[in-house]
């Protein structure tokens, strides 16, 4: 265990660093920098001056570097230009249904790879044929465009759920539920497919193996053998992909949150981008770095209860 | 976009960061090359033919790229064959469907979508091909250098790779996007620099591969620099792996091109992913503008991914069993056909001369083998004539243990014996029903006690199985589940049978456990496969086995993955077992362990039973040439200082079975009448049985025949 978060601390804290510098040595190379898009080009000179060393923006780069880097740690990211609002706060508004979306997604998106990756392998056949052909639909098919065809479905040609359109769980649940469903389903379904592909090949390749003969051998029922066993054993690549399934869940948000209109920080992401709002997008890009990190973390305490060669 | 995310980095799931898969094209250079620095040019050329060929007989790849063609060809030639300009109006026809001025209808302004989806692809595809150039270029670079430096380039390389995995694109993407206003080149740039550590790991597990090839050893001796060895000997061996990488990355970098296009961040013109955006707002009034654009991104993405996978499959089908199963085939041929025949009716002659000079009421007659030739007056087990087929690769059944006899009386201990590939395992195993692999009985019976196991129900044969017959593996700590304590198999292996609470079967786990002398019980019940000897885990396996006390154990070469110390304890615990009255077959091909556990024993050879005798019998006086040839080349009884003598040949795979005698091919005594026709096992005396022709040869000296003492 103490190697797997030694592993996890190995790649996280480089990982963090390295998004940081890098943001901020691309904004650094912006021309027209965060005072002059504060004060729009109208300004004299004298007053673009001023603000600039007010804001520290004629110190050299590594300077720069480390104020903004220790600011960031005690959680101030500066401030957006776009609604003068701080980024923290901002951030802090708006994660709340990035982490619904992304949370609901996973589940759907294990429920159903798990699933079909369990039900066509072990049933086999022409169940397995379909898996493999949705899985391969699965992964061609972009998201925002499976997104549109959702909405078309389920909200234009039958109106069940809402299109667009995000309320606050605590101002009406019920409301917040179904507002989501859609996102949910978009994000959840295209990464189901290939968590159902590594589900089905690692459980063809437990099935292969000799301690399940030898469990047939004893009289064990075939579906405690599938479900206690294989299935446990099987989840161990299952979990590490995962992983990456959630990287790819964070950049759907941004096309998804921006599809279904939700607040949240990657729709944020996409109006900080088009306003040109470096500060903010600086702040949203360490952010959802961090937030890999700790899922990061997760799948390696996972990965480590699930592998007892790991635990002891 | 999550898909598409995930798939930038190449995707673990799609194989590409399979170890096998650059196995693969590693093996492609063992196996193309034999070696000579001078013929890699003409080879890869050949190779890159042979590629061809075998490229364009799949039909799914080969239609991924066609259509890839057409659509590339269209968007090139957009100004040729566009029906209008990209900005040309028809109000009149303002999101409209198809119709003959607009065959895929027209959007927002009746904007022509044909034309727009021609026009817009110029930009998309520049984008992706912008980002795949940069992919290409920086991973394989990095990763030859990487694999073939090795030492701190090749570590950072490779850590690099690592964050890369970690790093959501889409976000990175943003910030260039937001620093560089709709710089889509910048975007796409970025795109393929985030991608390229993914191939950079793939080039250089490669490279490293190839550098220890022989030739790159030559060729760096005879002086050539790194330069010119990279690129004269690795980029010709690299190219496959390759391209299914930029395929596939290719696949991401379209859906996230479009998707940023969608999004209304790439370039403001058309392109395909701006045509869905206008999809999207249009979409309660034309839902039709969906279908033309989603249509052409889908199946261009699909078709890059199949375009990947069938390249990989054609590199990797080269190196696969095709070639030599379509040889087997064509080689066998004859065998079972009309030259086979001639000698028939001279075999029928010869067989009664052979038969009345065997032992005295010796009847070759199918009738009088199957129940003659059981040794115990009672048995337990009864198997009959049977026969077990595997399916092969050209989906046809293929017999590997035929027409198998032999029986098992209470509390006795037999030994199936005979060189690997014999059919003991598979024999042992149809028993149980625990065929793996597709593998089924075709004929015989099995019968315990009033048990017919070979039509049981699967309820009836899980209550056999550990309930009334237990079964001791091969490999004894692959058969233990990793994740698993010993204490839970024990307990999961008594509670299957007796149900009861966990902690009596806990109890009597601990029990078991004893009595297989584990000498820290409490503490193995908490154990981890992983951290059990071989001899240990199979102490635990042999528990498991006795969990519900069955009235057989068959053990499958129980003691061949052991230490020779270890060995000696098992074999023990086996005998002290067979004391207690617990039948016993017993595979192996170690007559030591057999002599040392078994009172009967059963030959066999190429998938038939060929002799069967009570053990002192069989070691004093073989009645076939295998067993005897099998007893001279026991090390065992070995002449100290004297070469072992073996059995010269092989056991022919079962593929390529005589139509004769199965061992005719390796047999001193062979005549043209052993080769005729199939030999039946016929009984030799009340208690052997023998399926040799020439059994006169071996039997009526025996004391000249007697080569074998004791088997200890
Ligand atoms: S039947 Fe003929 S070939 Fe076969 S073992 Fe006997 S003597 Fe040898």
């Amino acid at each position: 265990m103490v190697k797997l978060l030694r592993r996890w601390l190995l790649t996280s804290i480089p990982l963090v660093l390295l998004v940081s510098v890098l943001t901020f040595v691309l904004a650094a190379l912006v021309p027209g920098d965060a005072a002059r898009a504060i004060l729009g080009f109208n300004a004299t000179e004298e007053t673009y001056q001023n603000l600039r060393s007010t804001m520290g923006l004629d110190d050299p780069l590594p300077v720069r570097f480390w104020d903004w880097f220790t600011a960031a740690l005690r959680g101030d990211l500066g401030t957006s230009i776009t609604n003068g609002d701080t980024v923290s706060h901002q951030i802090a508004v708006r994660i709340g249904p990035t982490i619904a979306l992304t949370v609901g997604a996973i589940v759907i998106a294990t429920v159903v790879g798990v699933g079909l990756g369990l039900l066509s392998s072990w049933r086999g056949g022409w169940l397995g044929k379909v898996v493999d052909v949705v899985s391969l639909l699965a992964m061609a098919v972009p998201a925002y465009w499976f997104g549109l065809l959702l909405v078309w479905v389920l909200a234009i040609a039958l109106p069940i759920f809402p299109a667009t359109g995000y309320v606050s769980p605590g101002d009406d649940f019920v409301m917040w539920f179904q507002g989501l469903v859609l996102p949910w389903l978009t994000l959840g379904i295209t990464a189901s497919a290939p968590i159902a592909k590594q589900t089905r090949d690692g459980v063809l390749t437990e099935l292969n193996k000799d301690y399940v003969t030898v469990l047939r051998s004893r009289g064990v029922p075939e579906r405690t053998i599938v479900f206690k066993h294989v299935l446990r054993n099987a989840a161990t690549p299952v979990v590490s992909i995962l992983g990456l399934m959630f990287i790819g869940l964070l950049s759907g948000t941004v096309l998804v949150e921006a599809l279904f209109v939700i607040p949240g920080v990657g729709g944020w992401a996409v109006e900080a981008t088009q306003a040109h709002d470096i500060p903010a997008i600086q702040g949203i890009a360490v952010l959802l770095t961090l937030l890999v990190v700790a899922v990061n973390l997760v799948i390696e305490v996972l990965y480590g209860l699930l592998n007892p060669k790991v635990r002891t | 976009m999550t898909s598409q995310a995930t798939g930038l980095i190449p995707d673990p799931t799609a194989g590409s960061l399979d170890p096998d898969n650059t196995t693969v094209a590693v093996g492609a250079v063992g196996a193309g090359d034999s070696g000579e620095p001078a013929a890699p040019a003409r080879d890869s050329q050949q190779r890159r033919r042979g590629f061809v060929r075998r490229f364009v007989r799949k039909p799914v790849a080969m239609t991924a790229f066609c259509w890839l063609v057409i659509v590339v060809l269209g968007c090139v030639f957009a100004p040729l064959l566009a029906p209008y300009g990209p900005e040309d109006q028809d109000l009149m026809a303002a999101l409209s469907t198809p119709s003959a001025a607009h065959p895929l209808g027209a959007g927002e302004l009746g904007l022509d979508v044909l034309s727009r989806l021609l026009y817009g692809g110029r930009i998309t595809l520049l984008g992706v091909l912008i980002s795949c150039t940069v992919f290409a270029v920086l991973g394989v670079l990095a990763g030859m250098i990487a694999g073939f430096r090795g030492g701190w380039v090749d570590r950072l390389v490779m850590w690099l790779a690592n964050l890369a995995f970690a790093l959501p694109a889409v976000i990175i993407l943003l910030v260039v996007l937001a620093i560089f206003p709709n710089n889509e080149t910048a975007a796409m740039v970025a795109l393929g620099i985030l991608g390229a550590p993914g191939l950079a790991r793939i080039v250089r597990s490669v490279t490293l591969g190839l550098r220890e090839e022989l030739y790159v050893k030559a060729a760096r001796l005879s002086g050539l620099g790194t330069g010119t060895i990279l690129r004269r000997h690795l980029l010709p061996r690299l190219a496959g792996p390759i391209i299914v990488q930029v395929s596939l990355f290719g696949a991401a970098a379209v859906g996230l091109e479009t998707g940023l296009g969608f999004l209304g961040l790439g370039v403001t013109t058309a392109t395909w992913g701006t045509l869905a955006a206008e999809a999207n707002s249009r979409l309660a009034d034309q839902p039709w503008l969906l279908v033309p654009t989603g249509f052409v991104i889908i199946t261009f993405i699909l078709a890059l991914g199949l375009l990947g996978d069938g390249i990989r499959d054609t590199l990797a089908e080269r190196y696969s069993l095709q070639p030599s199963k379509k040889r087997r085939r064509r080689r066998s041929a004859p065998a079972d056909g009309a030259a086979v025949r001639p000698d028939a009716h001279r075999q029928r002659k010869a067989r009664p001369a052979a038969a009345a000079s065997a032992a005295a009421d010796s009847t070759a007659d199918a009738a009088g083998r199957a129940t003659d030739v059981d040794g115990a007056p009672d048995p337990l087990l009864q198997v009959d004539g049977l026969t077990v087929a595997f399916p092969n690769q050209d989906g046809c059944e293929l017999t590997v243990v035929q027409d198998v006899s032999f029986s098992v009386g209470a509390g006795e201990a037999v030994g199936i014996v005979g060189e690997s590939g014999c059919g003991k395992t598979v024999t042992a195993s149809a028993i149980l029903g625990l065929l793996r692999g597709g593998g089924r009985i075709t004929a015989g019976s099995v019968r315990l006690d009033d048990t017919e196991l070979t039509t049981a129900d699967a309820a009836t044969m899980r209550s056999v199985r550990g309930g009334r017959i237990g079964w001791i593996s091969q490999d004894p700590i692959a058969s233990l589940d990793p994740s698993f304590t010993a204490g839970h198999h024990l307990v999961e292996a008594i509670r299957v049978h007796r149900g009861g609470s966990k902690a009596v079967a806990r109890q009597r786990a601990r029990e078991l456990l004893e009595l297989v002398r584990i000498p820290d019980p409490e503490r193995m019940l908490r154990s981890y496969p992983h951290q059990l000897s071989g001899g240990m885990a199979q102490r635990v396996g042999i528990a498991c086995a006795l969990a519900c006390d069955p009235q057989l154990v068959i053990a499958d070469e129980p003691t061949t993955a052991l230490d020779v110390t270890v060995q000696a304890d098992i074999l023990q615990l086996l005998r002290t077992l067979q004391a207690s009255g617990t039948a016993v077959i017993l595979v192996t091909h170690d007559w030591g362990v057999l002599a040392d556990l078994c009172q009967r024993a059963v030959v066999m050879y190429a998938g038939e039973v060929i002799e069967q005798a009570p053990l002192q019998e069989l070691i004093d006086r073989p009645a076939h040439p295998y067993t005897r040839g099998l007893l001279r080349s026991n090390p065992h009884q070995a002449v100290r200082g004297e070469p072992l003598p073996t059995v010269r040949g092989t056991v022919p795979a079962p593929s390529h079975w005589p139509a004769g005698c199965h061992f005719a091919d390796r047999c001193e005594l062979a005549t043209s009448v052993c080769r005729a026709e199939p030999v039946t096992l016929h009984r030799v005396s009340a208690e052997r049985s023998s399926r040799c022709l020439r059994i006169d040869q071996l039997l009526p000296r025996p004391d000249v025949e007697q080569v074998a003492g004791h088997a200890r």
